[in-house]
C-alpha cells in the first residue's frame, strides 16, 4: 500500500485489517511497517503499510525506505492511495509507480471530501484510460470499501507471467496523465473548504491563535495526565494487592533470593512497564484527536517562528509539553516528524522536560528543606532550568541533527477524527510499547535489584551493597556537587524510575514518614538538596524513556548520546550551582 | 483579472493576493517536494495568511493548502496577480 502523506491511506490499512495489523522489523530500514495478513479469495497475501512519500525518487528518509521495500521484495500488488480531491497534483506519483511495472490497483480515497467540493470523477473512464482498476471510496466512514476486495482478488488472481510485465497497464508520461485527468475529474473554478477557512480564520488569528493554542494544549494535557493518574494508581494498587494476596504466599517457600528476585526484580519490572499503559492510551486518544483532526499543523504554523531558531519545529513543540507529564508517549509521539534530524533532535530535547514523577521527588525535597513560602519558588525554578536545559541543548545539538527535509507541510482540512480509527491507533501504540520495551525494562529492573541487594549479607539498600561501593566509588565526583553516598544510592534507584526514590530512600535511611524527612534535614542543607534536585531534574529520566528512546531511534549511538549528554550536562549544572552557592554562602 | 509583468517572489504576496507560478529556484529536492505539492509552473497560488514573527506562510494553491517557510518561499517566483479576486 503506498500513497501521498494525508490520503488516508493507514485508515484505509485500519479497514481492511482490523486490529490485527503487527508492526514489524524489515531488513535494512530504519523505520518500523506496519503489516497484516490477509485473505483475499484463495490467497493469503501480506499487505504492508509503506510510509507516505511524494515522489519514488525523491531524498527524504521515507522515500528511502519504500524504494528500499519495493527493491527488496516481492510485490504481487500495489495498491496505490491518492486524494481524490487532489489527484490532479498526485497523479505523477502513480505514473510513477505504473514505470516499475508492477500490478496496480488506484484507490481514490476521500470522495466523500471530493464530493463536497464539488469534484466528479468518472472512475470507469479513468480506468480505461490508465488501464488498471479504480476504486472510488472513503475509508474513513466505510463507503466503496467493499469493491476493494474483488477488485484486489481479480488482480491477484491473473497467472503470475502476465502480471509480472503489468500486462494492462499502460506507461504514461505526465502530460498524458494530465490529460487523463483533464478528460475524466471536473474541478470547479473555486473549490476550497468553506468551514475550514472559517476555523482557520479563528485559530490561526494573529492574536487569538496563540492563546488558543496555548488553551487546548493546557486541556490536553490536563484529560492525558489528570484523568491518566487516578487510573495509573489504580493500577499501581491492583499490582500491590496482587503481590501481597496471591503471589507472596505462593512464593513463600523459595529461598529468600530467588523470591526476592521474582518480586523486586521481574514482578516490579513488569508492573512499571503496565503503570505506562494508560498513559500511552489516553496520550494517543488525544493526539489522534489533534492529529486527525488537523490541529497539529496548526500548531505547527503557530509555534513554527520561535521553534525554528531552536533547529524545532511546532510539532516538536506539542511533544516537549506534552514530556511535562510524561517523556514516554511525547517520545513515541515524535513519530509524526518525518524528517529523521528533527525527529531524534525533539527526542534528545524531550528528557528535559520535568515529567510528574520527577516533581514526586522535588515535592519531598522541597517539603523537608524549604520554608512554604519559598517552596512554590523553588519548584518554579526547576521548571524554568528545565526549559533551559531544553534549550540549550537544541542550539547545540541543532547543528548535528539538521532538518534535512524541506519545510512544506500540507495543512489538512478540518475533519471529525473517527472514534474506531483513534482507538485502533491507541492499542496499536500500547502494543508496540509493551512489545518492545518490556525485556529492557524489566532487565534493568532486575540489574538494579541485584545492585542494592548484593553481596549477600548486606543491608537491601544499604552502604555496604554494591550500589553503595558504586556510590562510594563515584564519592569523588559527587561529593563536588553536595551529594553524598546515600543520595548517589537513590540515583542509582532513580535511573530505574523517579517514582521510586522516595521509597527509595525510606529503605537506604531505613526509616520512613516525618523520621525520614527530619533525618535528611539534618544531614544535608538546602543547597545540597537544590543540587541534588537539579541532577535529579536533568539526568536520565528514566529506564522506560531510555526503552522508548533505544527502540524508536533503533540506534544505539543515538541512545548512548542521549544518556551520557544529559549525565553530563547534570554534573555540569550541578557543580556550578553547587560551588558557586557555597561560595556565597561561605 | 489581469495578471501584470509584477515579478516577485512568493514570500511578497499579501494576505489575500494571488499569484501565477513562473519558476521554481530550488535545488533538486525542494523542487521535486513542491512540484508534488501541486506548486508547479503556471499554477495560480493565494497566500491566505503569514505567521507573526516572520513565521512560516499559508497558501492554497489548486485544492490544496500549505504552509512554508519564507526561505522556501522565495525560491518560487511569481507574477503578482494586481486584481482582487472577488472571493476573497
Amino acid at each position: 500500500m503506498i500513497g501521498m502523506p494525508n490520503t488516508g491511506k493507514s485508515t484505509l490499512f485500519n479497514r481492511l485489517t482490523g486490529a490485527h495489523a503487527k508492526v514489524g522489523n524489515w531488513p535494512g530500514l530504519t523505520v518500523d511497517l506496519l503489516s497484516a495478513r490477509l485473505i483475499i479469495g484463495d490467497q493469503v497475501i501480506q499487505l504492508v503499510d509503506l510510509p507516505g512519500i511524494y515522489d519514488l525518487n525523491g531524498y527524504s528518509e521515507d522515500e528511502k525506505v519504500v524504494t528500499t521495500f519495493l527493491a527488496q521484495n516481492h510485490i504481487d500488488l500495489a495498491l496505490v492511495v491518492l486524494n481524490a480531491s487532489q489527484i490532479d497534483r498526485q497523479l505523477a506519483l502513480l505514473g510513477q509507480i505504473m514505470r516499475l511495472g508492477l500490478p496496480i490497483v488506484l484507490v481514490l480515497n476521500m470522495v466523500d471530501e471530493a464530493a463536497a467540493l464539488g469534484i466528479t470523477i468518472d472512475a470507469g473512464g479513468l480506468s480505461a484510460k490508465l488501464g488498471i482498476p479504480v476504486c472510488l471510496l472513503s475509508a474513513k466512514y466505510g463507503q466503496g470499501v467493499e469493491q476493494l476486495q474483488p477488485v484486489m482478488r481479480g488482480v491477484l488472481g491473473k497467472k503470475p507471467t502476465a502480471r509480472a510485465t503489468g500486462v494492462g497497464a499502460v506507461s504514461l508520461d505526465e502530460r498524458q496523465l494530465e490529460a487523463c485527468v483533464k478528460s475524466c475529474v471536473s474541478v470547479p473554478a473555486q473549490a476550497s473548504h468553506a468551514l475550514t477557512e472559517k476555523i482557520d480564520r479563528i485559530l490561526l488569528h494573529p492574536w487569538l491563535g496563540l492563546p488558543i493554542f496555548f488553551g487546548v494544549m493546557f486541556l490536553l494535557f490536563e484529560v492525558v495526565f489528570v484523568l491518566g493518574k487516578p487510573i495509573q494508581d489504580a493500577m499501581a494498587w491492583g499490582f500491590t494487592a496482587v503481590r501481597s494476596e496471591a503471589l507472596e504466599p505462593a512464593l513463600a517457600g523459595l529461598p529468600i533470593v530467588l523470591k526476592g528476585l521474582m518480586l523486586d526484580g521481574v514482578y516490579n519490572g513488569l508492573s512499571t512497564v503496565a503503570s505506562f499503559v494508560p498513559i500511552i492510551v489516553l496520550f494517543f486518544l488525544c493526539m489522534g484527536i489533534v492529529e486527525d483532526a488537523g490541529y497539529l499543523s496548526r500548531a505547527a504554523f503557530l509555534m513554527d517562528a520561535l521553534m525554528a531558531r531552536f533547529g524545532l519545529d511546532g510539532r516538536s513543540f506539542v511533544m516537549v509539553l506534552m514530556g511535562f507529564g510524561c517523556n514516554v508517549p511525547a517520545l513515541m509521539g515524535t513519530r509524526v516528524i518525518r524528517s529523521r534530524g528533527l525527529r531524534l533532535l525533539t527526542m534528545l530535547v524531550i528528557p528535559l522536560s520535568l515529567c510528574s514523577a520527577r516533581m514526586q521527588v522535588f515535592v519531598f525535597f522541597i517539603a523537608a528543606l524549604f520554608s512554604a513560602e519559598a517552596a512554590p519558588l523553588v519548584l518554579f525554578s526547576l521548571y524554568v532550568m528545565s526549559i533551559l536545559t531544553a534549550m540549550l541543548t537544541s542550539l547545540l545539538f541543532k547543528r548535528r541533527y539538521i532538518n534535512t527535509d524541506p519545510f512544506v507541510l500540507e495543512m489538512p482540512p478540518y475533519r471529525f477524527p473517527t472514534l474506531r480509527q483513534i482507538i485502533l491507533r491507541g492499542w496499536h501504540e500500547v502494543g508496540h510499547f509493551m512489545r518492545r520495551a518490556t525485556r529492557f525494562i524489566v532487565a534493568g529492573v532486575v540489574l538494579v535489584w541485584l545492585l542494592t541487594n548484593f553481596p549477600q549479607g548486606a543491608t537491601p539498600g544499604g552502604v555496604d551493597t554494591w550500589a553503595g561501593q558504586i556510590g562510594a566509588l563515584l564519592n569523588p565526583v559527587l561529593s563536588p556537587l553536595g551529594i553524598d553516598p546515600k543520595l548517589t544510592i537513590a540515583l542509582i534507584f532513580g535511573f530505574v524510575a523517579k517514582e521510586i526514590v522516595i521509597g527509595s530512600l525510606a529503605v537506604i535511611y531505613n526509616m520512613e514518614g516525618s523520621a525520614l524527612v527530619s533525618t535528611i534535614a539534618h544531614q544535608i542543607d538546602w543547597i545540597q538538596a537544590y543540587s541534588f534536585m537539579l541532577f535529579t531534574l536533568i539526568y536520565t529520566p528514566c529506564l522506560s524513556t531510555i526503552a522508548t528512546i533505544r527502540t524508536e531511534s533503533k540506534s544505539k549511538a543515538f541512545s548512548a548520546l542521549a544518556i551520557v549528554w544529559p549525565l553530563g550536562l547534570a554534573w555540569i549544572v550541578s557543580f556550578l550551582f553547587y560551588q558557586i552557592a557555597r561560595h556565597l554562602a561561605a | 483579472m489581469t495578471p501584470t509583468a509584477n515579478i516577485s517572489t512568493l514570500n511578497r504576496l499579501d494576505p489575500g493576493d494571488c499569484g501565477t507560478i513562473l519558476a521554481l529556484d530550488a535545488g533538486e529536492e525542494l523542487y521535486q517536494r513542491l512540484v508534488a505539492l501541486g506548486l508547479r509552473i503556471g499554477n495560480s497560488v493565494r497566500m491566505l495568511r503569514r505567521a507573526r514573527f516572520g513565521g512560516p506562510l499559508h497558501i492554497r494553491v489548486g485544492t490544496t493548502e500549505l504552509m512554508l517557510r519564507v526561505r522556501e518561499a522565495r525560491c518560487i517566483r511569481i507574477a503578482h496577480d494586481t486584481a482582487t479576486d472577488p472571493s476573497v
